[in-house]
């Protein structure tokens, strides 16, 4: 009985030292992997024309200032279409790290619109893997250009269109992000009744990337509902990044830039060679510090 | 009678711990900074998700900072840093593993100013330097702070872009200032 418990009590002891043994070595502790949320899937916040799954950062002002040129088929008289643009002006706000919005001004039809995209999921790998980020795009876009004079007297809301888009994108590696958009979007006042005020369509959008600084996009919406005499947009572009801004560069057969307009009512043909150059420049000022970048002495 | 043996044995056991276990302090929210400003613009973020943990009597010492951590005031800035000069999807985390060498001079029952010698292997971009600096721990009840100041180039750790030596200073200010609980 007295040896047993001899036994027990030196066999604890080595045990002790035995736990502590593994303590010791702090250099052979390694910590699991954890998850981490996948960034920069795309360059900036629009692809060429669509919305992409990226959102300004928090704190973050946007000024961006798109131009749309016209067809170069029309020709060496308005050379290449530089004659003729078509722009829009814009400011976008990320108020938290999911959530942003923004105001712009067409010079198309004069429209303003106004959106607020919201990441519903974010990309992660890691422990928790989640392969693909989903976001919502809500659009109100409201057309002020006057209507020609007819019996009917259109309300104020009839100048209302709106557009409603769930972004779902995932960057595959660095090299290469996918992006589906399916989209609805809604007229309040179409031209007569025969014509639906919901139009379905979906929107396959990727990036590659080229070089450190420069990266190829391309942006396809194909429509379920279509008003008739436009074709479905299709857009090649380049972002180029340098220190505070990222310039888009690209070719198009749409020039609107509203969701409305460039997903609907493209009337440029890619096989007529109505292409026109445009382009993107966006500038991000920091309105709001992040906390952790508070009270810091540098 | 036998129950009181295992009581025993489980006292002596929790003793041999005590009397074995070595002190080691850890934190998961230590904060480095870290300053690259070249030109005008100020090019400069922070991390206060530091990982470090140090033994009191080896002064066997390790630090660990995911890239993605680091807040910068200008969100491109931040992507850049990630994807083109730090490449975070390839190299996610920063660490540091080494000893403080004089840590027989601590007295950690002594509130008071300790300077500390560090040595050890820095990772960062997934090359291993070798490098000593000299830092300072500071026990506050008990409590130590390890805070220290020390610059690495980055040509040295395999950081390449066109505006490393020009926006981008080429050797970059680091601070480390982590409280430990015990």
């Amino acid at each position: 009985m007295q040896i047993k418990v001899i036994v027990l009590i030196v066999s604890t002891f080595i045990l002790g030292h035995q736990v502590n043994a593994q303590n010791v070595d702090l250099f052979a502790e390694e910590k699991g992997p954890t998850s981490d949320i996948i960034t920069s899937t795309f360059k900036s916040t629009r692809i060429v024309n669509g919305q992409s799954i990226e959102n300004t950062g928090a704190g973050i002002l946007d000024f961006r200032i798109s131009h749309r040129f016209g067809a170069l088929s029309q020709g060496s008289y308005s050379l290449f279409g530089l004659d003729q643009a078509t722009m829009r002006i814009g400011l976008d706000y990320g108020i938290t790290k999911r959530l942003m919005i923004g105001f712009g001004r067409s010079t198309y039809e004069k429209q303003y619109d106004g959106f607020v995209k919201f990441k519903i999921i974010q990309q992660q790998d890691g422990e928790k893997s989640i392969p693909f980020g989903i976001s919502y795009v809500g659009t109100s876009i409201y057309k002020t250009l006057k209507d020609p004079a007819t019996s009917y007297i259109p309300y104020s809301s009839d100048r209302f269109s709106f557009a409603h888009q769930i972004l779902i994108a995932s960057k595959i590696n660095d090299y290469f992000s996918i992006q589906l958009s399916p989209t609805l979007v809604h007229y309040n006042l179409v031209e007569d009744a025969k014509i639906p005020n919901d139009f379905k369509s979906l929107g396959v959008s990727s990036r590659i990337r080229i070089s450190k600084r420069v990266n190829i996009t391309t942006e396809y919406f194909h429509r379920f509902d279509k008003l008739a005499g436009y074709y479905d947009p299709l857009s090649l572009g380049f972002d180029i990044e340098t220190g505070g801004h990222v310039f888009q560069l690209h070719v198009s057969n749409s020039t609107g830039m509203t969701e409305r307009t460039f997903i609907n009512e493209t009337a440029g043909s890619w096989g007529k060679g109505d292409l026109c150059f445009g382009f993107n420049i966006v500038r991000a000022f920091t309105i709001r510090k992040p906390k952790e970048l508070r009270n810091i002495k540098w | 009678m036998r129950k009181i043996k295992i009581l025993l044995a489980v006292f002596v056991m929790s003793i041999s711990i005590q009397l074995n276990a070595q002190k080691v302090f850890a934190t998961k929210a230590g904060q480095i900074l870290f300053n690259a400003t070249g030109g005008i613009e100020k090019i400069a973020a922070v991390n206060n998700q530091v990982d470090s943990k140090f033994g009191e009597a080896t002064g066997q010492i390790i630090f660990a900072v995911l890239i993605k951590g680091f807040k910068f005031e200008n969100q491109l800035m931040e992507d850049h840093f990630n994807e083109n000069y730090m490449e975070s999807s390839k190299f996610p985390k920063a660490e540091f593993k080494g000893y403080i060498k004089n840590i027989k001079e601590v007295n950690f029952s002594k509130d008071g100013k300790y300077g500390a010698d560090f040595e050890g292997d820095l990772i960062i971009h997934g090359v291993s330097k070798k490098v000593s600096t000299k830092g300072q721990i500071e026990i506050a009840q008990g409590k130590p702070t390890i805070v220290g100041e020390f610059s690495v180039k980055l040509a040295d750790y395999g950081i390449k872009g066109s505006y490393i030596g020009d926006k981008i200073a080429g050797e970059v200010k680091i601070k480390v200032n982590c409280k430990y609980q015990n």
